[in-house]
């Protein structure tokens, strides 16, 4: 169990106007633990990962990263081509859609080999390999790497945004709704393989879903929000087997059963 | 003798928010420990709080009052207030679980749901596996539903597997949820040939059994957990 957190969150806030986007989150994330936010839509479940991945500066707060050479550092006071040097690196971004985070006109090996480019990887031949050694990994045939994401199926489409993500061994992913909008037989697969991924490479991760069930499958702690607020938060069982707060205990109870 | 587990003073209830905030008391003033190689048996009717307890012991309860006291790598963990991370630390070396109903993850296979507490521990795949083919087939699960995803098994069958899960691994605390209420009776004589050989080994064993012969098998001693009724503490 390693002692010192990945992620530091101190009191973050954000607000648009007098509008409160989401208020005083603090937690601290470890190495190789999977945070659930969960919450209805507009809970602020989207802005406080914003605010922890550098997309949006929170209004106060503070997000500390630990990073590779032992030190903390204060996300907003790091220059904006570091910040993405680490985006690009030590951390994945999994969006929604994929078209967000893949460039649709290049082929799916492209959009792998990218993030290694990245990295200072210049030899053509290492980052081919790699980049087909990471669509096997996520079940795409490997004579599609030379295919536009363009001609994916939906599911495909995310499973190429995962590899693309994952290629540079990041310590952290942030995932935003990463099963949302796909058919429940490739929701499954889909939750198997970032199951095992996240098992295998000892990942932490932060993952945005108002789905409790893939909550359950995937985290290990879990947050509710609502208004803004993180208003329950603990063992991803403990919050889903015994909720607490009137609002959990609504949306424990509104799960469908099948 | 070590006590691996000390409960004392649980108290639990819920409080019903959309039931306009009723309060139900579940139990209160629980408290037994468990020595190594003990096995026991949670007793008293439907609906006294068996599973409550249990699910306070594994976390997925919280506890209003008391301590859950549990040895850990040589050090004492109150799971009662325990973060997240420790619990789960717990659980993976220390406390094991075999719930009365096995939670499927969509196209994980049978033989690799038994094998995964072994290889969250570190043994190789090929090794855990190995592990659980024997389990398995100990259990009698026929050799063809291996490789399948339980989701599709009968209720004797997962519960097979959700034993061979728990059972895998060395974990010196093991929690029974009923693991027998599914089986058919040469089933149920293999699961109490297991647990005899837990106690042997030094594990401490907690459990819930509902099969009067079974229970008379492998009980130690019997917690009557009427005794923790919070009705006896209201006044």
């Amino acid at each position: 169990m390693s002692a010192v957190p990945l992620l530091k969150v101190s009191d973050v806030s954000k607000f648009y106007g007098s509008r409160i986007g989401c208020r005083n989150v603090s937690f601290n994330l470890y190495p190789g633990e999977v945070l659930a936010i969960v919450g209805e839509s507009g809970s602020g479940k989207t802005t406080l990962l914003s605010c922890l991945s550098t997309r949006l500066m929170p209004t106060y707060g503070v997000v500390e990263y630990h990073m590779r050479d032992g030190q903390y550092r204060d996300l907003a006071r790091m220059s904006e081509a570091e910040r993405r040097f680490l985006m690009r690196t030590d951390w994945g971004f999994v969006h929604q859609n994929p078209a967000d985070g893949l460039r649709m006109t290049v082929s799916a090996g492209a959009n792998v080999g990218e993030r290694l480019m990245a990295v200072g990887d210049r030899h053509y031949g290492n980052i081919r390999t790699a980049a087909g050694d990471w669509l096997k990994r996520v079940e795409i045939e490997e004579d599609r790497i030379d295919d536009q994401p363009r001609a994916f199926s939906g599911g495909m489409r995310q499973r190429l945004q995962i590899a693309r993500n994952l290629v540079t061994s990041p310590r952290l992913v942030f995932m935003d709704e990463p099963t949302g909008g796909l058919d429940v037989s490739v929701q499954a697969r889909l939750l198997d393989l970032v199951r095992g991924l996240v098992h295998d490479l000892g990942l932490a991760a932060v993952i945005v879903t108002h789905d409790l069930a893939v909550a359950r499958l995937l985290s290990h702690r879990m947050m509710v929000m609502k208004d803004g607020a993180v208003i329950e938060q603990g063992l991803t069982d403990r919050v889903l087997d015994d909720p607490r707060e009137p609002y959990t205990q609504l949306l424990v109870s509104s799960i469908l059963q099948v | 003798m070590p006590t691996p587990l000390v409960v004392s003073e649980v108290a639990k209830s819920f409080t019903m928010h959309l039931r306009d905030g009723v309060r139900l008391p579940v139990v209160a003033n629980v408290s037994f420990s468990v020595k190594a190689g003990e096995c026991v048996v949670l007793g008293g009717p439907s609906g006294v709080g068996k599973s409550s307890i249990l699910k306070m012991l594994y976390g997925n309860y919280g506890v209003d009052e008391g301590q859950i006291l549990v040895e850990h790598d040589g050090r004492l963990v109150n799971l009662a207030t325990a973060e997240p991370r420790a619990v789960l630390e717990v659980r993976r070396t220390t406390l094991g679980y075999v719930s009365q109903f096995l939670r499927v993850v969509p196209r994980v296979s049978a033989l690799d749901i038994v094998a995964e507490p072994l290889q969250a521990r570190g043994v190789t795949a090929a090794d855990a596996r190995e592990r659980a083919a024997e389990l398995l087939s100990k259990l009698n699960l026929p050799r063809e539903l291996w490789a399948l995803p339980p989701a599709t098994f009968s209720g004797g069958e997962q519960q097979r597997v959700n034993i061979a899960r728990g059972f895998i691994t060395d974990h010196k605390i093991l929690l029974l949820d009923e693991p027998t209420a599914s089986l058919d009776a040469k089933n149920r004589a293999v699961v109490v040939e297991m647990i005899a050989r837990k106690k042997a080994a030094g594990t401490a064993l907690i459990g819930i059994f509902h099969d009067e012969e079974v229970r008379e098998a492998v009980a130690d001693r019997i917690i009557d957990v009427s005794e923790f009724s919070p009705r006896k503490y209201a006044a």
